[in-house]
C-alpha cells in the first residue's frame, strides 16, 4: 500500500467515524481547495462585513449603542483573524488571500453589498444577517475539518450575542414612535430577501453542495437551512409587529413549516457577479485601507528587521 | 497665543458650591475622551491590518467607556438630571470643553499615532495624580483609567518608535505630524482657574504639574524614535472655554445627528 493509499484510507475512516481531519493529515486536493475557498470566503465576509456596520459608528444614537456597535465590529475583525488562521493551516497565506480578495478572485457574502441607510439597518444586520449566519455556522461546528469546526464554536457564541443585540434594537424601534416603527419596517423590507439569499442557490443549482456534503464540510442543504431560518424568524417578526415583505408567506400545517415566495434569482446572481448596490464601494474601501497602510507595514517590517539584526 | 473666551453657557459662578467647579472639571476630562473616541472609532475597518483594526477599536472603546463614566458623574454633579447622552448630544461646539489636540482630524496613521501618543502620555500622568483625589468617585474612575492609559501609551509609543525608526517615508510622516501637532501641546498644561482651585483642595491636579513628567516621557520615546522636539513656540489654546478649531463642529454634527433629528426618543 502506498503512502497515498494509506492516507486516503485514513481520511475516509476519519470521515466515517465522525472524527476531525487535522492539518498534518493527508487529504484530497479537492477537499483542501474547497476548504481554502470556503474558509477564505468566510473570513473575507467577516472583514468586508465590518464596513456596513462601521458606517453607523459615528452616528449611533446613544453612547451605549455606539459602544456596543464598536465592540461588535471589533468582534468581526477577530472572527476574520481566526478564520484566516484556520485557512492558513491548509497552506495559503493571509497576504495571498487578501490579494485574491482585492483582485475580485475571492468572493465574500453578497449580503454586505447592500447599503446601511438608517439606524434600523444596524438592527436588521444583527437580527437577520447574523441570524442567518448562525443558522449556517451552527452546522459548521460539526464540519469535518478540525480547525474550522473549532473556530466556529467560538464564533457562534459571539454571533448569538450579536443577534440578540440586533433583535433588541428592532424591539426598541418597534415599541417606539411612528417614525421609529417606520424605520424598522423599512429596514426589514430591504434586508429580508437578501438575508434569504445568504443560504445560496437552490440545492438543485448549487455546484459545490453535493461533494461538500460527502466530505462532511457541509451537513445540511441550502434549502433546508433557509427553511430553518424562515421558521425561526417569522414568529420573531410577528412579535415585533413588523410585516415580512412576502405575500406568499404562510404557515403550512401539513409540512409543519412556513411556505414562502421565490427569491429574485436575477438579483442574486447580479450581486454575486459584482453588480450589487455596493460591490464596488466595498472592494474600493478595502483596497484603499490596504494600499494606504502599505507604508506602515513597510515601516514595521523594516524596524523589526533592524531589531533582529541588532540582536543577532 | 492664549485665547480665553467663554461661551457664557458654562461659565462658573464664583460663589457656586464646589460641585459646580468639579462639574466643569469632570466635563473637561469627559469631553477629551469622548471627542478622541469619536475620532479613533473612525479608523475601524481602515487600519493597515486586522490586528491594528482591533487595537484601534479597543482604544476607542476604552476612551468611550471612560467618557461615559465621566459624563454620568458630571450629570450628577450638575444636579439638573442631565444624562450622559443629553450632555454628549445636546451641547454645541461652544459648550464643549475638550482640548484642541483631540479634535484634530485623523490624517494619516502617523498623525493619528502622534496625536494619541501626546494624549496618552498626558493621560497617564493625569490619572496617576487623580487616583489620589480627595473626591472618591474621581479617584475610582482614575484607578480604572490608569490601567488602560498604561496600555495605550505602550501601544502609541511603540508605534512612534517603529514609525520614527522605520523607513525614510515613515520617519518623514511622523516628523511632520509632530511638527503640526506641537502647537496644541501647551494647552494640556495651561493654568486654568477651575483646575487650579480644585487642585488646592486636592481634588484635582494643576495641569502645569503634569508637564515635567510628560516632557520626560516624550523625550525618552523621541530619542528611541530618532525624533526631535520642535522649536516652534507658537501655541493655540481655548478648548476649555469653548474656543475650538473649525474641525469640532463637523465631528459633533455627525455624532449628534440622530438625537437632534429625532429628539426625545428611546433607542
Amino acid at each position: 500500500m502506498t503512502d497515498r493509499h494509506r492516507g486516503e484510507a485514513r481520511f475516509e475512516a476519519l470521515l466515517a467515524a465522525e472524527e476531525k481531519v487535522e492539518p498534518p493529515d493527508w487529504m484530497p486536493d479537492g477537499y483542501r481547495k474547497t476548504l481554502i475557498r470556503q474558509i477564505a470566503q468566510h473570513a473575507h465576509s467577516e472583514v468586508i462585513g465590518m464596513q456596513p456596520e462601521a458606517n453607523w459608528i459615528s452616528r449611533a444614537p446613544t453612547l451605549k449603542r455606539k459602544a456596543i456597535l464598536m465592540a461588535k465590529v471589533q468582534d468581526e475583525a477577530g472572527h476574520g483573524l481566526y478564520l484566516y488562521s484556520a485557512a492558513e493551516t491548509l497552506g495559503i497565506t493571509r497576504d495571498e488571500m487578501m490579494r485574491l480578495l482585492h483582485e475580485g478572485k475571492h468572493k465574500y457574502s453578497s449580503i454586505f453589498n447592500y447599503p446601511t441607510l438608517s439606524w434600523a439597518d444596524i438592527g436588521c444586520i444583527g437580527w437577520l444577517v447574523d441570524g442567518a449566519a448562525i443558522t449556517n455556522q451552527v452546522m459548521l461546528t460539526r464540519c469535518s475539518y478540525g480547525p474550522y469546526a473549532r473556530g466556529m464554536v467560538r464564533i457562534c457564541k459571539e454571533e448569538s450575542f450579536h443577534q440578540r443585540q440586533g433583535f433588541e434594537i428592532m424591539a426598541t424601534l418597534s415599541r417606539g414612535t411612528p417614525a421609529q416603527r417606520q424605520m424598522a419596517q423599512d429596514g426589514l423590507d430591504r434586508w429580508w430577501w437578501p438575508s434569504l439569499m445568504m443560504f445560496g442557490p437552490h440545492d438543485s443549482a448549487s455546484t459545490h453542495s453535493r461533494q461538500s456534503m460527502e466530505w462532511k464540510i457541509k451537513r445540511v442543504s441550502n434549502d433546508d437551512l433557509r427553511q430553518q431560518f424562515v421558521d425561526m424568524t417569522v414568529p420573531q417578526a410577528e412579535y415585533l409587529g413588523l410585516a415580512i415583505p412576502d405575500p406568499d408567506l404562510r404557515w403550512n400545517a401539513e409540512r409543519g413549516h412556513y411556505d414562502f415566495g421565490e427569491i429574485d434569482w436575477d438579483e442574486f446572481w447580479a450581486v454575486v457577479k459584482g453588480n450589487g448596490p455596493m460591490n464596488r464601494e466595498r472592494i474600493a474601501h478595502k483596497r484603499a485601507a490596504w494600499e494606504d497602510g502599505a507604508w506602515v507595514r513597510e515601516a514595521a517590517a523594516a524596524y523589526a528587521a533592524r531589531r533582529r539584526d541588532a540582536v543577532a | 497665543m492664549a485665547v480665553t473666551e467663554t461661551s457664557g453657557l458654562l461659565t462658573e459662578n464664583p460663589s457656586a458650591p464646589r460641585d459646580s467647579a468639579l462639574f466643569r472639571y469632570v466635563l473637561y476630562q469627559a469631553d477629551d475622551n469622548l471627542v478622541l473616541a469619536q475620532r479613533m472609532s473612525a479608523w475601524i475597518s481602515r487600519a493597515h491590518d486586522l490586528e491594528e483594526d482591533i487595537a484601534l477599536a479597543n482604544i476607542a472603546l476604552d476612551l468611550l467607556g471612560r467618557a461615559r463614566m465621566l459624563l454620568e458623574y458630571a450629570g450628577k454633579l450638575e444636579g439638573k438630571c442631565r444624562t450622559e447622552d443629553e450632555l454628549a448630544m445636546f451641547r454645541s461646539e461652544r459648550e464643549y470643553t475638550n482640548l484642541l489636540l483631540v479634535e484634530q482630524p485623523n490624517g494619516d496613521f502617523a498623525y493619528t499615532m502622534v496625536r494619541q501618543f501626546f494624549f496618552d502620555a498626558y493621560q497617564l500622568g493625569l490619572w496617576k495624580a487623580l487616583a489620589d483625589s480627595k473626591d472618591t468617585t474621581l479617584a475610582a474612575i482614575a484607578g480604572k483609567a490608569l490601567k488602560e492609559a498604561r496600555y495605550h501609551l505602550r501601544h502609541s509609543s511603540g508605534w512612534l518608535v517603529r514609525l520614527g525608526d522605520g523607513t525614510r517615508e515613515s520617519h518623514r510622516r511622523t516628523r511632520q505630524a509632530v511638527e503640526e501637532l506641537w502647537r496644541f501641546v501647551p494647552e494640556m498644561f495651561e493654568s486654568e482657574e477651575t483646575c487650579d482651585r480644585l487642585a488646592e483642595a486636592e481634588v484635582a491636579v494643576s495641569p502645569s504639574q503634569l508637564r515635567p513628567a510628560w516632557i520626560r516621557r516624550v523625550r525618552d520615546t523621541f530619542s528611541s524614535a530618532g525624533l526631535q522636539i520642535p522649536g516652534d513656540r507658537f501655541s493655540r489654546s481655548g478648548g476649555r472655554s469653548g474656543f475650538h478649531t473649525e474641525h469640532l463642529g463637523y465631528l459633533l454634527a455627525e455624532m449628534q445627528w440622530m438625537q437632534r433629528s429625532y429628539p426625545g426618543m428611546q433607542w
